[in-house]
């Protein structure tokens, strides 16, 4: 069943539950993976799914909500009586309504299309990247996590509006994380990961020489003393930061009470003024953009912070009217719309600023902490108390060396830290999660074992 | 009925599917596979939400789907879909078998049917009349919430309730034939308390498998006062100050961290990895002789508990430590031909479009002979973990946990509460410092995420001592 015949399908289907207004999400993807182990296959993957969510509005205009993957006649008359049922469960102090820009007209993103190129030849350029990279340095032992992947996807909404939005797009990622041993030291591990429109597109060679030299660079490793330290944030750990706290700009999360912002928040500085952040789900670089959301919003660039000031929220269409704006195009279908990010930017600002222009993480020749990448992200960050105590991968700089750091953790909390960024640096790079500069960031508290 | 009376194109839940899936068995093994597996789902949940003291989320879910594995010696293919036609069955095969390249197509017969049907779900169809009715949740939800509402230093509080109903299928070609329902239910409590500048967070997840009426009798009250009591403790904590120190972590979900930083490193699937340090240590001493620990996937009740895993293995009781010694591995069919550990009835998924993999189940450190007082006493300067948060593992080894609520030692006393504290350290080289355990052994339910998607676990201990680990803070 395409998508066409399903809007018919729950059209009457509706006719015949008397429900008179309705929307849905659907998803249909085919998925194709490999991993290899020293050369051979391991585990080859396929899989088709479809998963449709139907919202309905009952007489009361309360919504309810079912999920399915069974996309059969009856499985789509089963789920919107289903939804029938449960909207008598619907929130009533707080009412959900179409997006008022679900008919807007999208501004079409060109976008690459891949055909997929099959399991047998992702095999084989795994094998041959797996090979590569074992043999890039005599220290590199395997590879003990690695994957290459293309899916291929079709996403809709439509409603009883007259609303429908599709579109189809590929993705290919490749990841490979080696893990280096030396005698009589503790295993080394690191790696890299590259997204492309198809697998044609994935630069395997820089993939690997990133996951080699990561590796390679921690071999020479050391503990760390306790105590604050000048950072450095690497763009991949600074974004991991910024979405890890996204719930600043998420009205939803300022509604249910777990943001550190609240309604009255926007224009509070938050940090230098030569700080710019924006969400920008449509950026080129973006392989995973969507030009609408879950209730049919066109994506859009939305300035979250310029020159250090909070200039706005993320929206979905009920907490937009809340707040009296305009849905931003960020939100999920569910029987709570969540709302969160798509793709964060991080810039510096034009204009002169105060900042230690000096602090260059390729030349600077005083004692940093370079963090190039935060883990365990949902356990050491507590978003609605802003605070954050997070293990790391990175290098302590100082008297001209660089050695890797053995094991420790960064802790503080996101406003100190905003307040206390100390250089964003010009050149920008482009991550999986967003584009971000490196940041510097004063006096943070590292924990380590020396 | 008898199965020859069935001739169905479709796979129908409730009825006998035997000729159908024999053929499709029949149909791997002779294209070349040496093993064939299917896995079978429909799946009927709901989840429901209250903030404050309104419901503000209802969403139940229902789907079904297939996942097929075809072995080759000791490579795997695995396709999913949600086709469960004949024609659809039979297409996944091909692909699968397609996919691991294998084209000499085997001339005998190795396959010689399906064994008796295992049907463990007899007892289990009528769980769906006896679990609580949407309108009964919202009402205990809402119970809840009211009761956390004890001052107004509570800014947010929220009840979550789950339940998953799974009815699986499962047959394979070497004769497996097994029906199950699995019922899974789980009530989380939240709050955040707030003070001029502080803030706290306290909450609780409880939960249990194949008991109906489970959520019926679940002392939301009590509940509800203990994660009030945490909130408060800990609003005007001061963050802790870094540094190695001697740490008590309380028993119950205090189990998460040999969960994660030694449970994980005892599954096949990081032998297959080369991943564990523990790999080549069977029968040598991997822990402080203190320590036993087990994972089992047989209690009453328990959160991973099954009556038959998710390769149609019933589970068996792992002893993994003995008085400090590695006794055994968590193993599932890959990991049996890839490593040679036997299997343990641990073969787990989130769901169809998962392959298995070896997973823990409920997984515990066995009680010991000490008091909490006698763990406390010994410390003069340290840390009591009472709630730990969230951890992981990374790829060599080195664990990192949250502690929710901890409270400083002093003199064999606990004084003030500390936020901001992490656990920091490696499996290998804080489990011979585990060197008393307390006699006061408790579960708990939680979700542990891994190769095979999110599945449900139970972790436990009783009170422990760690002699020295590194605490992270501020």
């Amino acid at each position: 069943m395409n998508s066409r015949d399903i809007t018919i399908q729950i059209s009457k289907a509706a006719d015949y539950l008397n429900v008179k207004k309705w929307d849905y999400g659907a998803s249909f993807s085919n998925d194709f993976s490999v991993q290899v182990d020293k050369g051979n296959a391991k585990q080859l993957k396929a899989s088709q799914k479809q998963v449709l969510t139907i919202r309905v509005w009952n007489e009361s205009n309360l919504v309810g909500i079912t999920t399915t993957s069974d996309i059969s006649e009856s499985g789509i008359k089963k789920a919107l009586n289903q939804a029938n049922i449960a909207s008598d469960f619907g929130n009533e102090n707080e009412s959900t309504e179409f997006s008022p820009l679900a008919k807007e007209p999208i501004k079409v993103k060109e976008v690459k299309k891949r055909n997929p190129v099959g399991i047998k030849k992702l095999l084989t350029l795994l094998r041959e990247a797996e090979i590569k990279l074992l043999e890039s340095h005599e220290c590199i032992k395997s590879v003990p996590y690695n994957g290459l992947s293309e899916s291929f996807f079709e996403r809709v909404y439509a409603n009883s509006d007259g609303a429908f939005r599709s579109f189809t797009k590929s993705q290919a990622v490749l990841y490979l994380y080696a893990r280096a041993e030396e005698e009589d030291k503790k295993p080394r591990s690191s790696g890299s990961v590259r997204i492309g429109y198809g697998v044609d597109d994935i630069d395997i060679e820089a993939c690997i020489k990133e996951a080699s030299n990561k590796t390679i660079s921690h071999l020479n490793y050391s503990p760390i003393k306790t105590d604050k330290y000048l950072i450095c944030f690497s763009p991949e750990s600074f974004l991991t930061i910024i979405n890890a706290f996204s719930s600043m700009f998420n009205a939803r999360s300022i509604l249910d009470g777990v943001s550190l912002s609240n309604k009255n928040s926007i224009g509070e500085k938050l940090s230098t003024e030569a700080l710019n952040i924006y969400d920008d789900g449509l950026h080129e670089k973006n392989i995973s953009s969507s030009p609408f959301d879950g209730e049919g919003t066109p994506t859009k660039r939305l300035c979250l912070i310029n020159k250090g000031k909070i200039e706005s929220f993320i929206h979905s269409e009920s907490t937009a009217r809340i707040f009296k704006t305009s849905p931003t195009g960020h939100a999920g279908l569910g029987s709570k719309v969540s709302v969160s990010p798509d793709w964060i930017v991080v810039e510096k600002s034009k204009g002169n600023h105060d900042l230690q222009t000096s602090l260059n993480h390729s030349n600077f020749d005083g004692e940093f902490v370079y963090i190039e990448e935060l883990n365990a992200i949902h356990a050491g960050v507590r978003a609605s108390q802003g605070s954050f105590s997070l293990p790391f991968d990175g290098w302590l700089y100082k008297n001209g060396t660089k050695i890797s750091i053995e094991s420790a953790t960064v802790a503080g909390d996101i406003k100190y830290l905003l307040k206390n960024i100390v250089n964003i640096e010009s050149n920008q790079e482009v991550t999986t999660s967003g584009i971000s500069p490196h940041i510097w960031v004063d006096e943070l508290s590292i924990t380590g074992d020396a | 009925m008898l199965s020859s009376q069935i001739k169905s194109n479709e796979i129908e839940f409730g009825s006998c599917n035997k000729d159908l899936l024999e053929e499709i068995l029949c149909y791997g093994i002779r294209l070349g596979a040496d093993f064939v597996e299917i896995f079978i789902e429909n799946t009927d949940n709901a989840s429901v939400l209250a903030e404050e003291d309104f419901i503000t989320s209802v969403s139940p879910s229902f789907g079904k789907g297939a996942g097929i594995r075809i072995f080759k010696e000791k490579r795997d293919g695995f396709v999913s879909t949600n086709d469960l036609t004949k024609h659809g069955l039979m297409r996944s095969v091909s692909q699968a078998i397609e996919m691991l390249d294998i084209t000499d197509k085997n001339n005998r017969e190795l396959f010689d049917g399906l064994n008796k049907h295992k049907d463990y779900s007899l007892s289990k169809k009528t769980w769906i009349d006896e679990i609580p009715s949407i309108h009964e949740i919202s009402e205990k939800l809402l119970a809840s919430t009211k009761s956390l509402k004890k001052n107004n230093k509570i800014i947010t509080r929220k009840g979550s309730y789950s339940r998953n109903l799974q009815e699986v299928i499962i047959a394979s070609s070497d004769g497996t034939y097994a029906s199950d329902i699995r019922l899974h239910q789980t009530v989380g409590l939240n709050v955040i308390a707030s003070d001029a500048q502080y803030r706290s967070n306290g909450s609780r997840r409880f939960g249990s498998s194949g008991m109906p009426n489970e959520f019926r009798i679940w002392d939301h009250e009590k509940a509800a006062n203990d994660v009030f009591e945490s909130s408060m403790n800990m609003l005007y904590a001061d963050y802790v100050d870094a540094g190695q120190m001697p740490v008590v972590l309380a028993n119950k979900f205090g189990g998460v961290i040999f969960h994660e930083a030694c449970g994980h490193l005892l599954e096949t699937t990081q032998i297959e990895r080369g991943t564990t340090p523990f790999e080549n240590k069977l029968n040598e001493k991997i822990a402080h002789e203190s320590v036993t620990a087990i994972d089992e996937g047989i209690s009453e009740g328990s959160f991973g508990s099954s009556s038959v895993d998710d390769e149609g293995m019933e589970p068996e009781k792992s002893v993994l430590i003995q008085d400090g010694i590695l006794k055994k591995f968590i193993s599932d069919r890959a990991g049996e031909l890839r490593t040679g550990h036997k299997r343990t009835g641990s073969g787990r998924r989130q769901n169809y479009s998962f392959a298995a993999a070896s997973r823990m189940r409920n997984t515990y450190i066995a009680k010991g002979e000490y008091s909490k007082e006698d763990l406390l006493n010994s410390i003069s300067d340290g840390l009591y973990c009472k709630s730990m948060g969230g951890g992981s593992v990374g790829a060599t080894g080195q664990f990192n946990f949250a502690v929710e609520e901890g409270y400083l030692i002093k003199n064999g006393k606990l004084t003030n509460p500390v936020k901001g504290a992490t656990l920091i350290g490696e499996a290998k080289e804080v489990m011979p410092k585990i060197s008393m355990c307390g006699n006061d052994l408790e579960l708990a339910p939680g979700f542990c995420g891994s190769i095979s998607g999110s599945v449900n676990v139970t972790v436990g201990q009783p009170h422990i001592k760690v002699d020295s680990i590194t605490v992270g803070g501020r």
